[in-house]
């Protein structure tokens, strides 16, 4: 069962044929599914690759997480940000986890997500460095891919997008390369009702190797706290009687 | 019966003349306030659904001598709009009492016509801005087919909504000048004619300031089409 299960890349379908019964006999609806309304992008500098995303997790209209993490590791200079729903983005980890193997080349990413047909929602934008330099990719949720100099994933990708269009060119330098991710990203923050929270940037260099910002911009920093502990001399509290 | 035979056959000699899906269409329109008054641009395609079938369209057109408006959507029903209000200018003509309708009047009364056509369900499937310049302010409206209106700083329609307003809110200020007003327009139009499939490179920019309405020729942007990736995806670096 151990090695079918480990064939499968941690996904299974058992519940399918009862989830469908459940919503057509008994009328049930289906639990909503916990997605990322997004903002996701990668970008190739002269020294290698940026990866940036933004922090909010959505259920519909309501924020469910605040500062959650989008940029997941594949392996130590491969990594990806994902949209679409958030479970089977973390679970790209799982692949890695469970085929126990490096993965050598971007390949190896798409053909689960191929065999899925679309049912797993992800959309990814992966970025890594090998021998041949620094590489961003898209990954679609029907397994399609694009191999690019930037791109854009999510429901803030038109504005991230539209700050790429107006400001990329040909090997920058590692600073441009990050304040143009952070401003994409946070086009789409400011722009786009899915996305919002702070900027998360990866840097994957060709000679240092991977260095995360997480929380590179914290944007939405919340203006008044609870004052906090409350502490009461003692004696604050009369003493009535004694009762020994 | 004779009564029922008699509606079937009329209700067919009169077909449903409502819209109810845009054939003949404009993408978008960008419109900005800046110092000396009002910017907008369009580019000057109107698409036949994935055709690129009439190039040379003017979506922007000079109402009176401190009002212009310019319109995305169905192209018919912007033409419809241009004659509703070439109507009110000749009003105002025959008058000859040297009034003149502000450009509030006018989007007052476009708000008016589209609001009404929304409640037949039979709309004018535009997104109109109204933009002015008269006794020292600028004013720019916008309105759209549900018959919202809005009085706004930028005006961005379609995929502008989605691509330019973002780089419109970074850079945009109340005072820009007149240089800056139109690189920023020209921005956004570039990268409008990079990811909207339904856009050329050939458009029209035009201003209204206190010395009235100037729309331009049709005149085309530079774009950039050489990065070392998309020539060789597959480049070793």
């Amino acid at each position: 069962m151990d090695a079918y299960q480990k064939s499968r890349g941690g996904f299974t379908f058992d519940l399918c044929n009862r989830n469908k019964l459940l919503v057509e006999e008994k009328k049930l609806s289906v639990p909503k599914a916990f997605k990322t309304g997004t903002t996701i992008v990668g970008i190739v500098y002269k020294g290698g690759v940026v990866l940036g995303a933004d922090t909010r997790a959505t259920e519909g209209p309501i924020v469910c997480d605040k500062n959650c993490e989008k940029i997941h590791k594949i392996s130590e200079k491969i990594w990806c940000c994902g949209a679409g729903t958030a479970a089977d983005t973390e679970n790209i980890e799982l692949h890695r986890l469970s085929t126990g193997k490096e993965p050598r080349s971007y390949l190896t990413i798409p053909a689960p997500l191929l065999r899925y047909q679309g049912y797993v929602s992800a959309a990814l934008v992966l970025g890594g460095v090998d021998t041949e330099g620094g590489h961003i990719y898209t990954v679609w949720p029907h397994g399609s891919t694009d191999r690019l100099p930037y791109a854009t994933m999510g429901s803030g990708s038109l504005a991230a997008m539209a700050i790429f269009e107006a400001n990329y060119k040909d090997d920058m330098d590692e600073k441009e390369a990050i304040n143009l991710v952070d401003s994409a990203i946070q086009a789409g923050i400011w722009n786009d009702l899915g996305s919002g929270g702070n900027v998360d940037i990866m840097v994957i260099d060709k000679k240092t190797g991977p260095r995360m910002m997480r929380n590179y911009k914290k944007l939405n920093e919340r203006t008044f706290h609870a004052p906090g502990l409350y502490k009461f001399p003692k004696g604050t509290t009369g003493i009535d009687n004694y009762i020994l | 019966m004779e009564q029922l035979q008699n509606a079937i056959a009329e209700s067919k000699s009169h077909p449903s003349t409502r819209t109810t899906r845009p054939i003949v269409t404009g993408a978008s329109v960008l419109a900005i306030k800046y110092k000396d008054g009002v910017m907008v641009m369009s580019d000057t395609l109107a698409s036949y659904g994935s055709m690129a079938r009439y190039k040379s369209v003017q979506r922007i057109c000079k109402v009176n001598e401190t009002t212009l408006i310019g319109a995305s959507g169905e192209y018919s029903d912007f033409q419809y709009l241009k004659d509703l209000v070439e109507e009110l200018t000749d009003e105002e003509f025959d008058e000859d009492d040297g009034a003149s309708m502000s450009p509030k009047e006018i989007h007052s009364y476009l708000s008016r016509v589209m609001y009404n056509r929304r409640s037949k369900i039979d709309p004018l499937y535009n997104f109109v801005c109204v933009a002015g310049f008269k006794e020292g302010k600028s004013y720019l409206g916008a309105l759209d087919y549900f018959g919202s209106t809005f009085e706004e700083d930028v005006f961005t329609s379609g995929y502008g909504m989605y691509i330019a307003l973002p780089l419109i809110r970074k850079d945009w200020s109340a005072d820009m000048d007149e240089k800056s007003a139109v690189a920023l327009l020209e921005k956004c139009m570039t990268v409008l004619f990079y990811r909207d499939c339904r856009t050329i490179n050939k458009y029209n920019i035009a201003k209204v300031t206190a010395s009235g309405v100037e729309i331009s020729k049709p005149y085309s942007l530079k774009t950039e089409w050489s990065y070392k990736r998309f020539q060789n995806p597959h480049i070793i670096e």
